[in-house]
């Protein structure tokens, strides 16, 4: 009896596509069409409040109580919607020095972060520091280069998260800056710097081919460009030495984009870079649309930016 | 009921599905939202932070001088008002502590541009501004380097193109960024002497690849933060007057 009830249902179910599929064209094109949209935002650092009206270059701007409002809009529009940080969540204003990151990460956890990246200055009350903060943060971390197996951190951070979102895949790694020279050693203790174009490789083989992800994105805090260091690795030098990342979400420089860049991977196929600023003044939104292969123009993607 | 119509169905049914699953990025669109006072507040998240925030104000509000101007590190090339002033108040405030334990004086002072984390705004310098410039809970150590180790230092200097803040020091760069020269206490450099540098712990430590520090003669641990040798400088200054000087500069 029951295998009938399955069979029935499968009908119906049959007779559905069947409509969508050949009754109801331009209908079907848009249910076909399923949009991601990724928020994000960088080098926060404490700033909980907004700016104040005398602030000499910042004024009436940023603060998490607008940017919840904001985002909660933009929930409301797309539940399909993640929400990232680049990292440097810690340290620049008063509430880190009296609170040690607690309230950042409770703030985070409110406005329902899914996932951030470490930044040099979140190792700055220590990787003790950073650790103790940890159960205020409903998020997870990544960091694909940072090998955290010989200090407390070890096993908090992983390298990838993976998310599901209508049947869309995204895969995002994280990558962090070289620590030595920019963080005291007593700080980030036996955290192991690895080459971010190496662990970038080994991230998008096992996002691109084994986990089949549609969509790529690399949460990092190693910086937008360097123009005095242009060998540095930057996300512009990792864009070009990479491929199958679709999005590069930077950090560490505090970088201010009229737009977000357009940069060619390794096999000169597009990768997004973005980067927006610092303080939590601006907020990124890029949305990904999808659309079932039937009805995919041969042209490819276009990006609109 | 014909089951074999039924699998027939069913079999159209998986095939199909396989199909509708296979999505292809058609289109990206990307923006950047300005968050500005147009946005409303979530009281639910402005009510969570208020009592943290009413807690910290009343340390931060106390007003300790005046900026005629408004300061940033990115104003000036090889020096800025900023950093002059950060690095002069560290000498200002961190020699007599040092002169009063050891007879000697500091000859000079490095920090980080890096380091340099906030603007001064133009109007009232309150206890939140030296919170901002310098969050860090560095303290600053005084490190006696020989002449050959003060080469190293502004070699670094020439290299590294950036307006680190510093004092008692004067450098002059070609347009190739070679040293052409290079005073402390207004004289040339002695390779033998003994210098004594003031700087923070981060940077003693390596950090911005400050790598001069390390062979020295000794190191002298103030136990005073950056940060509070600036709230005692801002505290004897009615209004600061930062400016940019010759101190490090490049000929073109």
């Amino acid at each position: 009896m029951k295998r009938r009830d399955f069979i029935q249902q499968a009908t119906a179910a049959t007779a559905l596509i069947t409509v969508g599929g050949y009754g109801l064209q331009s209908f079907a094109t848009s249910s076909k069409s399923k949009k991601i949209t990724i928020l994000h935002t960088n080098d926060v650092h404490s700033h909980i409040d907004a700016f104040g009206p005398e602030d000499g270059r910042n004024a009436n701007k940023g603060g998490v109580a607008r940017r919840a409002t904001l985002i909660e809009n933009i929930r409301k529009d797309n539940p399909n919607t993640l929400l990232l940080d680049a990292g440097d969540i810690f340290q620049g204003t008063p509430y880190f020095n009296y609170y040690g990151g607690e309230l950042e990460f409770k703030l985070m956890s409110k406005l329902k972060y899914d996932l951030a990246t470490i930044g040099n200055h979140d190792f700055d009350n220590g990787i003790d520091g950073l650790y103790a903060q940890l159960p205020h943060a409903s998020f997870g971390f990544v960091s694909a280069n940072y090998d955290f197996k010989n200090t407390v951190m070890d096993t908090h951070v992983k390298p990838y998260q993976i998310f599901k979102k209508e049947g869309i895949k995204i895969g995002v790694f994280g990558l962090g800056i070289q620590l030595d020279g920019l963080v005291d050693k007593k700080m980030y203790k036996e955290t192991e710097y690895l080459d971010p174009i190496e662990a970038a490789q080994e991230m998008t083989r096992i996002l691109k081919t084994n986990e089949k992800c549609d969509l790529i994105i690399c949460l990092s805090h190693l910086g937008y460009n360097y123009s005095k260091s242009p060998d540095k690795i930057s996300d512009l030098n990792l864009a070009k030495a990479t491929k199958d990342i679709d999005l590069i979400i930077g950090g560490h420089t505090h970088t201010f984009l009229p737009k977000p860049t357009v940069a060619q991977n390794i096999e000169g196929k597009n990768v997004l870079v973005n980067q927006v600023g610092c303080y939590g003044i601006n907020l990124g939104k890029i949305d990904f649309y999808f659309d079932a292969d039937s009805t995919k123009k041969a042209e490819g993607t276009s990006i609109i930016v | 009921m014909n089951y074999k119509h039924l699998l027939f169905l069913l079999l159209i049914t998986i095939l199909n599905s396989c199909k509708q699953e296979t999505y292809s990025l058609s289109k990206i669109e990307g923006k950047q939202i300005s968050i500005t006072d147009t946005i409303a507040t979530d009281k639910s998240i402005d009510d969570f932070v208020k009592p943290f925030r009413e807690s910290i104000n009343k340390d931060m509000d106390a007003v300790l001088s005046y900026a005629p101007e408004t300061y940033s590190k990115s104003d000036g090339d090889l020096n800025t008002a900023i950093g002059n002033l950060m690095a002069d108040a560290v000498m200002h405030e961190s020699n007599p502590i040092f002169n009063k334990r050891t007879g000697k004086n500091i000859d000079a002072v490095i920090l980080n541009h890096g380091g340099i984390r906030s603007i001064i705004s133009k109007g009232n310098i309150t206890t939140r501004t030296a919170f901002e410039i310098m969050p860090f809970e560095n303290s600053i150590v005084v490190v006696a380097l020989k002449g050959q180790q003060i080469d190293s230092m502004t070699h670094y200097l020439s290299q590294a193109k950036r307006a680190h803040p510093i004092s008692g020091i004067q450098l002059t760069l070609d347009k190739d960024y070679n040293i052409t020269q290079a005073l402390v206490n207004k004289k040339p450099i002695d390779k033998d002497k003994i210098y004594y540098v003031a700087t923070n712990d981060y940077l003693y430590n390596g950090g911005d690849r400050m790598r001069f520090f390390k062979e020295n003669d000794s190191l002298y641990t103030l136990d005073y933060k950056i940060r509070n040798a600036m709230i005692d400088y801002f505290k004897k200054t009615d209004t600061i007057n930062p400016v940019i000087d010759n101190r490090f500069i490049q000929t073109k």
